[in-house]
């Protein structure tokens, strides 16, 4: 496993970027948990439809986009919301997704970002889709996926990566093993010894990382993702980490897990492990903290506000979604609803 | 203009999709060396190169997945399943991601593809080889569902296909592959979507059908004409759109109505149809409407093949059947 940000903040080997850069993604990784206390705060609040928390993953989201360009694709699931955010995918659209308003699935044009995918394990081929067609339409644009374990145990799974490996499609797999698959862990879902070894079956390399190092995530994402765009294929990697939280806010984790695991995992924490990292390279102070704080707030209270601001879809918003131009059945079922003379 | 087969005007319109849009890709297991299974492909692959006329591994949902990456990506995709009866694993992709991507992001990604699937009966094919369950397609929101009857529509509506902004399920009659000629202009004239065609003039009842049905109903049709029974029929083309206007119209002048599916007949196109009849032209039936339809019965084996598939003598005694209700 790559391990380069050691717990306490001391490095095991060379940082694969700069303390600049270090510093721009250490403040990504606090909106990012902004973002993501505000979402199970509303929830609770009943402002929010389910929410799926990433605490404790923020580094393998926001490590592995960084390596990307801003026309790269992510395609992603409901857990990975920094990682869509990181590829431009505004905030006011996540929340607008999990206030329960399609219209949280549209990002600006530009934005290379499929809404999140709900099902599990569907999405990979996905992106080994577009991967293909960006390099059948002769752009050097690459597409990264993100899924989970659980995902892994999925048919579609072995088809993404037998696909990406026999077509050699610029895809970036990026696997956050979390632990639990809601309630199933991880050693019930594959018998394998990691997630990254599967990776052979296909041809393909594999890579296993400790996922809440921010510099570790980042030195194999950047290696995959310049493989993608040198034409030398697809890679897997598997970023260990740990959902801190529940699976979302309908789950009880006490009733799958014990407390002391928890307690571990929160001792690893990602962005503890950056702090403690540049406040010996003298590039950390409480002010900067609190300034990146109250910056990342108010950029959350603005999303919320926007996004709590829209009128909801009117019902014949619904019958236009579904098609360019809409059939006659839903024409005629639009006017039902609308009060016509039948239904 | 030449006749041809309706396997060979598809082959046609895929040949002319192909040179006139860069975007196009067509893949699926086994359709470039070989030219599938039904030939349908036979020599794009020499003429437009391996890299658009893709042998993939064979797995559905790996097919149809990557053709909705490629589609959202801005290429136009068009992906051959076998048979129908392989398509289900491909289901899931096509309702949970297809069907739906366009609603899902308010019309900020879209899936422009062609899914084309060999279906029904009637060759004595293996088990799996035989489905008819078009209705599944028809029953999911998003979808497009297109079924020919004709060399000459295999042809113009695949074009349309090939150009519509949304995903459309291409269903093609296996057992017409090659069981009638017709002209078919080349290059094939599109043909519109929504638009019922009119194969026969009557005005005593009308029989309405789609892809392999059409040509027993108008056997069936003239075995009537032969007992002075003058039946309309109605080869839908489209189940999504639907030509509504089009049903209700001919029933309302007829007055009688059979629907002919091959499909099972629990939840059948044929039900939906029927339903639509009695919502919009229930005073103008002088008969209750007639669905000869496939049963609710695993397709059977070649051997049994034809207690299942409709043939011209139960479309004859229902449509007789309507003729003496009242």
């Amino acid at each position: 496993m790559l391990e380069i940000l050691r717990p306490d903040g001391s490095l095991d080997g060379d940082s694969p970027i700069s303390l600049a850069e270090t510093r721009r993604l250490y403040a990504a990784m606090i909106s990012a948990r902004t973002y993501d206390h505000k979402g199970t705060a509303l929830q609770k609040q009943g402002r929010l439809a389910t929410y799926a928390s990433f605490e404790g993953q923020e580094a393998a989201q926001v490590g592995a986009v960084a390596s990307l360009q801003p026309d790269d694709w992510v395609v992603a699931t409901y857990r990975d919301a920094a990682a869509m955010w990181m590829q431009g995918y505004p905030w006011v659209n996540l929340f607008l997704g999990r206030t329960g308003d399609e219209r949280g699935g549209s990002p600006p044009e530009g934005v290379n970002v499929l809404p999140p995918s709900i099902t599990v394990g569907a999405h990979m081929i996905h992106a080994v889709g577009i991967g293909w067609a960006e390099r059948h339409q002769r752009s050097d644009r690459i597409a990264m996926t993100f899924f989970g374990d659980g995902a892994t145990s999925e048919g579609d799974f072995h088809e993404a990566m037998n696909f990406a490996g026999v077509f050699q499609t610029p895809v970036v797999f990026v696997c956050q093993n979390n632990q639990y698959a809601i309630s199933t862990p991880r050693h019930r879902q594959t018998a394998s010894e990691t997630i990254a070894q599967k990776a052979d079956a296909y041809g393909i390399p594999g890579r296993q990382v400790d996922g809440n190092d921010l510099l570790a995530v980042r030195s194999a994402s950047d290696e995959a993702v310049a493989r993608a765009r040198d034409g030398d294929g697809p890679t897997l990697i598997e970023a260990v980490t740990f959902r801190v939280g529940a699976h979302t806010t309908a789950d009880d984790p006490g009733r799958y897990r014990d407390r002391a695991e928890e307690d571990e995992w929160r001792g690893r924490d990602p962005i503890d492990r950056v702090r403690r990292y540049l406040e010996g390279a003298g590039e950390w102070t409480a002010e900067w903290q609190l300034e990146l704080e109250e910056e990342a707030a108010a950029e959350i209270e603005a999303a919320i506000a926007e996004a709590e601001a829209l009128d909801p879809l009117e019902a014949a918003d619904l019958f236009a979604g579904m098609f360019a131009t809409p059939t006659v059945q839903l024409e005629r079922q639009r006017t039902m609803l609308g009060g016509g003379s039948h239904g | 203009m030449a006749e041809r087969n309706l396997a060979q005007a598809l082959t046609l319109a895929l040949d002319h999709i192909l040179a006139s849009d860069p975007g196009v890709l067509l893949l699926g297991e086994d359709v470039g060396v070989t030219g599938g299974v039904f030939r349908i492909t036979d020599g794009l692959q020499d003429k437009h190169g391996a890299d658009r006329v893709i042998d993939t591994p064979v797995a559905e949902s790996g097919i149809v997945g990557a053709a909705f990456g490629m589609a959202v990506a801005g290429l136009r995709p068009i992906a051959e399943i076998q048979f129908l009866g392989f398509a289900y694993p491909a289901y899931d992709q096509m309702v949970s991601h297809v069907s739906r991507i366009r609603n899902r992001s308010r019309h900020r990604f879209t899936a422009p593809l062609v899914i084309r699937i060999p279906y029904g009966a009637g060759i004595g094919a293996a088990e799996h080889h035989s489905e008819s369950t078009e209705a599944i397609f028809a029953h999911t929101p998003g979808l497009k569902v297109v079924i020919p009857s004709t060399p000459a529509d295999a042809a113009g509506l695949l074009l349309t296909a090939a150009a519509d902004p949304d995903p459309v399920i291409f269903l093609e009659p296996i057992r017409s592959y090659r069981r009638m000629r017709g002209e078919v202009p080349d290059p094939p004239k599109p043909v519109p979507f929504g638009e019922a065609a009119v194969r026969r003039v009557g005005s005593d009842l009308t029989l309405i059908a789609y892809g392999a049905m059409v040509p027993d109903v108008l056997d069936a049709a003239e075995h009537l004409a032969g007992a002075g029974i003058e039946a309309e029929v109605l080869d839908l083309r489209t189940l999504v759109p639907l030509d509504i206007d089009a049903v209700i119209g001919s029933v309302a002048r007829t007055g009688r109505a059979a629907i002919i599916q091959e499909g099972h007949r629990t939840c059948g196109f044929a039900a939906e149809l029927a339903a639509t009849i009695q919502e919009e032209a229930l005073y103008s039936l002088e008969a209750p409407v007639a669905r000869v339809t496939g049963w609710d019965t695993v397709v059977p084996l070649r051997r049994a093949e034809h207690h299942y598939v409709p043939g011209v003598e139960r479309i004859v005694a229902a449509a007789e059947s309507v003729m003496a209700g009242s």
